[in-house]
């Protein structure tokens, strides 16, 4: 298994030497709720610059190794895991790196759009420089802002509402909030779990346009249910099943384009034909 | 029932655009039939209750009388009603009349409180009811002479005192029981209930005991504030705790997966979301113990003249003004009494007014306040 070249940061470009987009591999995880196994067998390399797709069936795990990968997954209460995660080649779970930063360089977007109902638009989007404590100055404030939100592709929209309270917005534009507030704290990795499940045609359009721009500066790994999405966006898929009663498994994880037009197990050509699942 | 304007019959389409001709339609509507209906069937179940009671049957009694009248009441509005439309309606109908007569019987004792309180009070309400205190008062002074300037001094005192020490102490129970979720949360929830459920005058016993005999300090308003804070304390921690559950835990998820650590998603997301049910956790924890009279008996002391000192000396409290005044021969002292029943009521008020200013709207409420600091930071 050969690691991917990072190229080092451009100096003064981000608040972290580390800003560039990071390389995520995952080595044989599995994951635990008490005694019930929920996967077996993960092992996943998802490359910088690139989007990787993680599809299959509901209840196969797919969510539960998204939230492994920024340590999420232990959140849950008499969750456990074995295997390595490494970000970087360094293992996230035994290596030195507090859990805080983990998170902070993997971030997160969620299923439902979750922007803080007592913030504003702006401080939404400041939120995850001042929950890890990070002081800003006025100026640098203002810049974070317009920044992030162009990132996420919100700014034109909400530029003369950045006082509105964050849940004032439409729910595709909540979702892109949420994408922007992530991308405040300069992750390397965005992990975004069924992001447009909630959301209409035009604002999935709107929030795939905005990963699609987002793959350059950061590596992003998607759940999604939607086939077309997958294929529309991401350069990476991990197809993954569990059987009745069995943990979930990768059945099979290459290129997007031979996953869904000449797929090397069967299982998978029945899935992505829609023909279960 | 203001007039509404119905639906003509003759529309069997719904129509969803509104144009200036548009009519909105009350879709529920209470018509003037409907008001007959329930006024006869008032007046005819009155009449026939009566004469079940003096002309048919044996039986007697007031209090029987009135079920027997209800009873009679919601059939003739059942009756009328499946004559006129159908057996639906009449089954919403008699719904809708005892989930009114619930309502009233609920909200009636309480009017009525208030109602004599201020019925009786409000005739020695002076100006100096709040600028003078009992110095100058006599046994054969008038009601409106003197005041309760110190009762209301020793009140505020009291209770914010006791909001001092238990607000604080409560709310970081409530994190503990509701966020950290420590080992200990189990018996401390016990121990929260148990403590909620301590008769007030225990509550007196206990700092009496403790702080005035045992360690040999003498009756105060801290002394009160302190057995106040015994009942305060569990009330303002079990509300808090529900309401911090009530924060959708996705939130916190997400300002984890921000990197925020544990104490900052509690103090930045989920106490901020929650502000306006912790508001009203204190109101509920002063609404406990501002109209306490057992715990005050032992502690404060009493007193006839203001001392503004909560930490020594004794004070006095509007619920022990009342309580000592109530129970002596002169009417103007019981009038005295009542009177401190009713500025009783108006601090509440007042208290209750200002903790919903502060507490404020739902957390999407965004005051001028907030507003002007928000601008200051360059954020809107």
């Amino acid at each position: 298994m050969t690691m991917t070249e990072i190229a080092p940061a451009p100096p003064g470009t981000g608040r972290h030497s580390e800003s560039a987009p990071a390389a995520l591999e995952a080595r044989d995880v599995a994951c635990w709720f008490g005694t019930n196994n929920v996967l077996a067998n993960v092992s996943l390399v998802m490359r910088p610059r690139e989007v990787t797709a993680l599809i299959g069936p509901s209840g196969c795990g797919k969510s539960t190794f998204l939230r492994t990968l920024n340590r999420m997954h232990e959140l849950v209460p008499g969750a456990s895991l074995a295997g390595e995660i490494l970000l970087d080649g360094t293992d996230i779970y035994r290596g030195s790196l507090p859990t805080t930063e983990i998170r902070r360089r993997v971030g997160m977007v969620f299923q439902k759009p979750n922007p803080f109902p007592a913030m504003t638009v702006a401080e939404n989007v400041l939120a995850g420089l001042r929950l890890s404590g990070i002081r800003t100055a006025r100026d640098e404030r203002r810049t974070i802002i317009e920044r992030c939100l162009r990132r996420a592709g919100l700014w034109e929209e909400v530029k003369d509402r950045l006082g509105d309270p964050g849940r004032a917005l439409s729910g595709g534009q909540q979702q892109r909030l949420c994408i922007a507030r992530a991308l405040a704290v300069e992750p390397q990795v965005l992990l975004m779990d069924e992001p447009c499940s909630a959301l209409d045609p035009t604002s999935t359009r709107r929030v795939e346009e905005t990963i699609l721009e987002l793959q350059e500066t950061v590596t992003v790994v998607i759940v999604t249910h939607n086939m077309q999405q997958a294929q529309r966006i991401s350069r990476n898929c991990a197809f993954f099943l569990a059987g009745a009663n069995q943990p979930g498994r990768i059945v099979e994880t290459g290129d997007t384009e031979k996953l869904f037009n000449d797929p090397d197990d069967p299982r998978t050509l029945d899935y992505v034909r829609g023909r279960f699942g | 029932m203001p007039p509404v304007e119905t639906a003509p019959a003759a529309t069997p389409t719904l129509s969803l655009v509104a144009g200036a001709g548009t009519r909105a339609v009350r879709i529920r509507r209470f018509e003037a039939r409907d008001a007959v209906l329930l006024v006869g069937s008032s007046i005819s179940s009155l009449a026939l209750t009566w004469l079940l009671y003096e002309r048919l049957t044996p039986l007697s009694g007031t209090f029987g009388f009135w079920v027997s009248w209800y009873a009679t009441f919601l059939a003739m509005v059942g009756v009328t009603n499946v004559v006129e439309y159908d057996a639906v309606r009449a089954r919403d109908r008699i719904a809708t009349v005892v989930l009114w007569s619930v309502g009233l019987g609920v909200i009636t004792p309480l009017l009525l409180v208030v109602g004599y309180t201020i019925a009786r009070g409000i005739g020695a309400l002076r100006i100096q009811f709040f600028l003078e205190d009992q110095r100058y008062v006599g046994a054969l002074s008038r009601a409106d002479e003197g005041g309760g300037r110190h009762a209301i001094i020793g009140t505020l005192q009291q209770v914010g005192l006791a909001a001092l020490i238990s607000v604080p102490l409560g709310l970081l129970t409530a994190v503990y029981l509701s966020e950290v979720r420590g080992r200990l949360a189990r018996p401390l929830r016990m121990v929260t209930d148990a403590m909620s459920a301590i008769p007030s005058i225990v509550a007196g016993l206990f700092i009496y005991a403790l702080w005035i005999l045992t360690l040999g300090n003498s009756p105060s308003g801290f002394a009160g504030a302190l057995a106040l804070s015994v009942l305060f304390l569990p009330t303002v921690t079990r509300t808090s705790e529900v309401v911090l559950g009530l924060v959708p835990g996705g939130l916190r998820e997400a300002s984890l997966a921000l990197g925020g650590t544990e104490w900052r998603t509690t103090t930045g997301v989920v106490l901020p979301t929650a502000r306006t049910g912790l508001a009203t956790a204190v109101i509920l924890g002063i609404a406990r113990v501002i109209g306490e009279t057992a715990p005050l008996i032992l502690t404060i002391g009493g007193a006839f003249v203001v001392n503004a000192n909560p930490f020594s000396g004794k004070q006095d409290a509007l619920p022990y003004f009342v309580y000592r005044l109530v129970r002596f021969p002169q009417p103007a002292q019981i009038q005295r009494a009542w009177t401190g029943a009713l500025v009783l009521l108006v601090v509440v008020l007042a208290l209750f007014v200002i903790a919903r200013v502060i507490g404020g709207g739902g957390p999407d409420h965004i005051s001028r306040f907030r507003r002007a600091r928000l601008r200051r930071k360059g954020l809107a």
